[in-house]
């Protein structure tokens, strides 16, 4: 997992990804669409958005013959995790309160 | 205290040396020692958080200087056995005002003597949050979106 979160900020050191991750947040859409609207040519897309995918910033999918890509957050996965996180806290906060509560006389 | 989870929601229970209507009490009315204070949508530390026992009510932090959030609108209110609030935060952390955009907490007091009880939470239709949000929305876009997230993402990964 760590080398996804190293891969992901070293991804996000260049200006161009940054620009294409922001063009991809807006709407997915293919490396031609891309090469179209922002000043980097259609290769140089096509290589920020494999370094992108190998960080897990950006996923693709086949679309007839194009490919689209779009904005990989593993939205659902991490908001899980860290309401996991969240609700362990408060029921182990709730435990000891409960118990120390009726400890008391 | 255990946890399992299906795609939209998560689910933890614990088992307290209480009766029902004891553990019920004071997770709603101790809510404030209960909430992990670390998590704070407000510019400023919370000095109390206030969840307000009765259907239509909420739950909300108050900040040192007075301003409020509420993050959450009590749904249900069944003591000794249950409550249901919303959860109106989005994956940002911040307020969400939408309530279809809104997920669920469903919380259980099952006695399973009589002085033990079984609480079982259960936050349900994650999903509801989703779409927009991996499809990217301005916060995401800009500039302060990014880092925040993988600070975040840096911190879940490394098991802070």
């Amino acid at each position: 997992m760590a080398t996804y979160v190293d891969d992901a900020w070293t991804a996000l050191g260049d200006p161009s990804r940054r620009q294409i991750l922001r063009r991809l947040a807006e709407r997915p859409c293919s490396v031609t669409e891309i090469a179209e609207e922002l000043p980097i040519s259609r290769p140089a897309v096509s290589q920020h958005l494999r370094v992108l995918k190998e960080a897990r910033l950006v996923l693709v999918r086949p679309q007839g013959t194009r490919r689209i890509y779009e904005v990989d957050l593993q939205g659902l996965a991490t908001l899980r995790e860290e309401l996991d996180q969240f609700w362990g806290k408060a029921l182990e906060n709730f435990k000891r309160l409960v118990e120390e509560e009726t400890e008391q006389p | 205290m255990t946890s399992t989870s299906t795609e939209t929601s998560v689910r933890r229970e614990t088992e307290v040396a209480v009766p029902v209507e004891r553990a019920f009490a004071v997770f709603t009315e101790k809510f404030d020692g209960i909430k992990p204070r670390e998590h704070n949508l407000l510019a400023v530390p919370i000095a109390e958080t206030v969840f307000e026992t009765r259907v239509g009510g909420s739950v909300y932090d108050r900040g040192e200087d007075g301003s409020v959030c509420r993050w959450a609108r009590v749904l249900e209110f069944e003591p000794p056995h249950r409550f249901v609030i919303s959860w109106d935060i989005d994956p940002h952390w911040q307020i969400e005002t939408d309530p279809d955009r809104c997920s669920e907490v469903e919380v259980r007091f099952i006695a399973t003597g009589p002085d033990r009880t079984r609480v079982e939470l259960e936050h349900r239709h994650l999903d509801r949050h989703g779409p927009g949000w991996e499809r990217g929305r301005d916060g995401v876009a800009s500039e302060g979106g990014w880092p925040l997230y993988l600070q975040r993402f840096t911190e879940l990964a490394s098991g802070a």
